[in-house]
């Protein structure tokens, strides 16, 4: 008798959801003006924003990005763009 | 051992046999003095167990869901009002399959507010998909309760157990109980808990998660049929206690000089002992009459009751709880099982005696008896009403 | 040098179905960063129960569960009984956590509870200012003014008529060894609160003001400014307690008037209309001035 159903879950199960699908706009890195502050990593509501400080190389996972903009609102030195995703 | 115990006091030792890892507790008449020894045995250092005492039932039923999810044994106790104000978290714990065992001091509902004892509150919680026993007395109690974790922690079952006892009727009054001496033959026959889904930072999983309509009713499908299952292990889980104390009160129901009976009487708890006594005393008389103790309310034993009632020709259900615009619970549930098995030659006369602690006396049982014999499939009459108060 | 194989395996991980700019899941994911992998949390009925375990699928990498509504501090009060009587509760921080309805409203019977037991329990309150996820309905910890479906707007209403409960004061009032309130505007400041709650043993209080866009009505790009305006204007104090006194409070920097807080808002926009909607921003004006003195945000 399997009594997990409905009510016991696997830990992380939720990564098969690739809630990129729920973005109209998708960010981009344009890598000029970035200081490594890594607020974009920060606010980042679902997580999916990752780089190095060092490199100043910043970018993120389309499978699961919303598209919510905050990484780009945020960004002190205007160095993400949010575009249309093309659908 | 032998001893003169108070029920609430037999109780809490046979809890303690069980070794709960955590005790949740909130006072209600007349479940109080259950707690309040188990609580001295914590204080005493003669139970090793989390007393935690809560600030309302609705949190005492939470407490210890929060911690058998966490894969240890726990207890907590109520009563009527407080039955009620924790029934969500009951279905919840069933619903997560946690085994919880708890004792419910069987106690009418307000209003008016009443503290004495009937089986109004016990009726409330039928369909939370909790195991219900019923003791009839105090070493029955004793017993049930190390009987109830035993079957709420079966791997294939996992239910919450409540074992019922009458409030004052058992929980105040002193018996002679025979007590385990040995808590290495309890742990014999009651093994440590082993669950194999709990919260635990090894094997992180995610309880009580949203279940959509995709999977709502296989879940709630596979409660059901756990609950259908439990019949076996409630049988065997008596059986084996047999073997290992001596001491038996049948499986799913029990029968009291049933075998030649016409008229069968019906009932739950401890109003069985003066039933029996006035059996005994038509049984003198000549009368045919034997009694079918109902021990496991859910499950429902209905092919033990088919088995008991089908060669019957009169039936009567005694019930301390009423369902205002139908009538009979028990006694419901004993026409249907009669009625799907085809057997229509069974009057089921259900009366609604003893609501809110009204003595059922053995004059009630005679008058009963021979009242039965000129009625048919009486659905939960009053019985004994006061004409002044009507 | 965070890797994109690091981000999938924190413990609160993405794949869950939270709106698009919801701060509680930004909280919540900067809050797990530093509890870590020994960690059993509970969790309130409510928006990020819904959205973080949708069977099969759950987004927590740590034991989790939910119950009810009302009893997330209950159930956690269990979980640490049961590891206190395994003897394993060394090392594991027990979350406990429930929206603004599921802490000051329904559930503050059990918290309180678990608060005067002093369980050694951290609780979490994202406070978004309603029952968002039944749809925007008051609760308790709804600010002055705003419009929700059960306190809306009109010709007779300004939207809700009382002003926020001081729920961190009512922790205080416990005695419990830490209380804070942090926002999802300041993830630094969060993350160190949390630090301390987890170094602390007893009961603890963590409010988070969270941003709710669907809630609020703006922009999902506003969340995090939002957050910061909050502060900023005086209207959500961030502060550090410890038992009944205060022992830190977030300074504001640049005072802002509320007005650049609210226009951001739908939830706030009847108050943008004709004089009588001036004199009700005067009066939430007032409630940021008199925080800004209670507490000495400047």
């Amino acid at each position: 008798m399997d009594f997990k159903v409905g009510i016991i879950a696997m830990p992380g199960a939720a990564l098969s959801n690739k809630t990129g699908s729920f973005a109209n706009e998708t960010p981009v890195f344009k890598h000029k003006t970035c200081t490594g502050c890594n607020l974009c990593i920060y606010f980042c509501p679902e997580g999916v924003v990752y780089g190095d400080k060092k490199t100043k190389i910043y970018d993120f996972d389309s499978d699961y990005c919303k598209g919510c903009g905050i990484c780009a609102e945020e960004c002190p030195v205007d160095d993400i763009e949010m575009v249309l995703v093309e659908k | 051992m032998k001893q003169v115990l108070e029920g609430s006091m037999a109780i809490a030792d046979g809890v303690r046999m069980a070794e709960p890892h955590v005790i949740s507790a909130y006072p209600i008449t007349p479940q109080t003095h259950i707690v309040e020894h188990l609580s001295q045995m914590v204080a005493d250092g003669d139970l090793k167990a989390e007393f935690i005492m809560v600030e309302s039932e609705h949190s005492a039923a939470s407490v210890v869901l929060g911690a058998s999810a966490c894969g240890v044994r726990t207890y907590t106790a109520t009563a009527s009002q407080g039955l009620l104000y924790m029934e969500e978290v009951i279905y919840n714990i069933a619903g997560m399959r946690l085994p919880v065992v708890m004792t419910l001091a069987n106690r009418a509902i307000s209003a008016p507010i009443n503290i004495w004892n009937d089986m109004q509150d016990a009726m409330a919680i039928r369909d939370t998909g909790a195991i219900m026993l019923v003791a009839e007395n105090n070493q029955e109690a004793y017993d049930m309760h190390i009987q109830a974790f035993k079957i709420a922690e079966n791997q294939d079952v996992m239910l919450p157990v409540i074992v019922n006892v009458d409030g004052f009727v058992l929980t105040h009054t002193f018996e002679v109980v025979e007590t385990i001496d040995s808590i290495d033959k309890v742990k014999e026959y009651l093994p440590p808990i082993n669950m194999e889904y709990k919260l635990d930072v090894e094997n992180p999983y995610s309880f009580g998660t949203l279940g959509e309509p995709s999977v709502y009713m296989e879940s709630r499908y596979n409660l059901y049929n756990a609950m259908n299952f439990s019949r076996n292990i409630i049988i065997e889980a008596a059986k084996e206690f047999k073997d290992m104390f001596g001491r038996f009160y049948g499986g799913l129901t029990d029968s009291y000089k049933l075998d030649d009976s016409q008229t069968v009487i019906v009932a739950m708890g401890s109003v069985l002992g003066t039933i029996k006594d006035a059996v005994d005393e038509l049984r003198e008389s000549g009368k045919k009459i034997g009694v079918l103790k109902i021990r496991s309310f859910r499950p429902f034993p209905e092919d033990e009751i088919v088995a008991a009632l089908k060669n019957a020709k009169n039936v009567i259900v005694i019930e301390k709880a009423i369902c205002p615009g139908k009538g009979g619970i028990l006694s419901v549930e004993i026409r249907d099982s009669l009625f799907k098995h085809k057997i229509n030659s069974v009057s089921v006369n259900g009366y609604t005696l003893g609501l809110g602690g009204r003595d059922i006396t053995p004059k009630n049982i005679h008058d009963l008896v021979a009242r039965a014999e000129k009625e048919e499939n009486v659905d939960g009459e009053f019985v004994g009403l006061s004409q002044q108060y009507l | 040098m965070l890797t994109k194989e690091e981000t999938h395996n924190e413990f609160f991980t993405m794949g869950h179905t939270g709106c698009s700019g919801c701060a509680q899941s930004m909280s919540v994911k900067l809050i797990m960063e530093i509890l870590g992998k020994n960690t059993i949390a509970t969790n309130a009925t409510g928006c990020l129960e819904v959205f973080s375990t949708r069977w099969p699928e759950s987004a927590w990498k740590i034991p989790w569960i939910h119950s009810l509504f009302e009893n997330s501090a209950a159930v956690a009060s269990g979980v640490e009984a049961a590891l206190k009587a395994m003897g394993k509760k060394d090392g594991i921080t027990v979350l406990a956590q429930g929206g603004d309805g599921g802490t000051a409203d329904i559930g503050l019977q059990s918290l309180s509870g678990m608060f005067e037991r002093n369980h050694d329990v951290l609780y979490v309150c994202y406070d978004n200012g309603a029952y968002m996820n039944t749809g925007y309905q008051r609760s308790g910890l709804t600010p002055f003014d705003a419009y929700t479906t059960t306190s809306p707007s009109g010709k007779e209403s300004f939207g809700n008529n009382r002003p926020k409960k001081y729920m961190p004061e009512i922790a205080m009032a416990h005695r419990i060894p830490y209380t804070a309130v942090a926002s999802a505007g300041y993830p630094m400041d969060l993350q160190k609160k949390v630090k301390k709650a987890k170094s602390i043993k007893g009961a603890k209080y963590l409010q988070v003001d969270v941003p709710c866009v669907p809630g609020w009505k703006y922009e999902p790009k506003y969340s995090v400014k939002l957050a910061q305006l909050a502060v900023q204007t005086g209207l959500y104090p961030l502060f550090e307690a410890e038992y009944e006194k205060i022992i830190s409070v977030k300074k504001i920097s640049k005072k802002v008037p509320v007005e650049e807080y609210l226009k951001l808002q739908g939830r706030f926009k009847h108050l943008f209309k004709g004089d009588a909607g001036r004199a009700e921003i005067e009066k939430i004006q007032k409630i940021a001035d008199e925080n800004i003195e209670r507490f000495g945000l400047i």
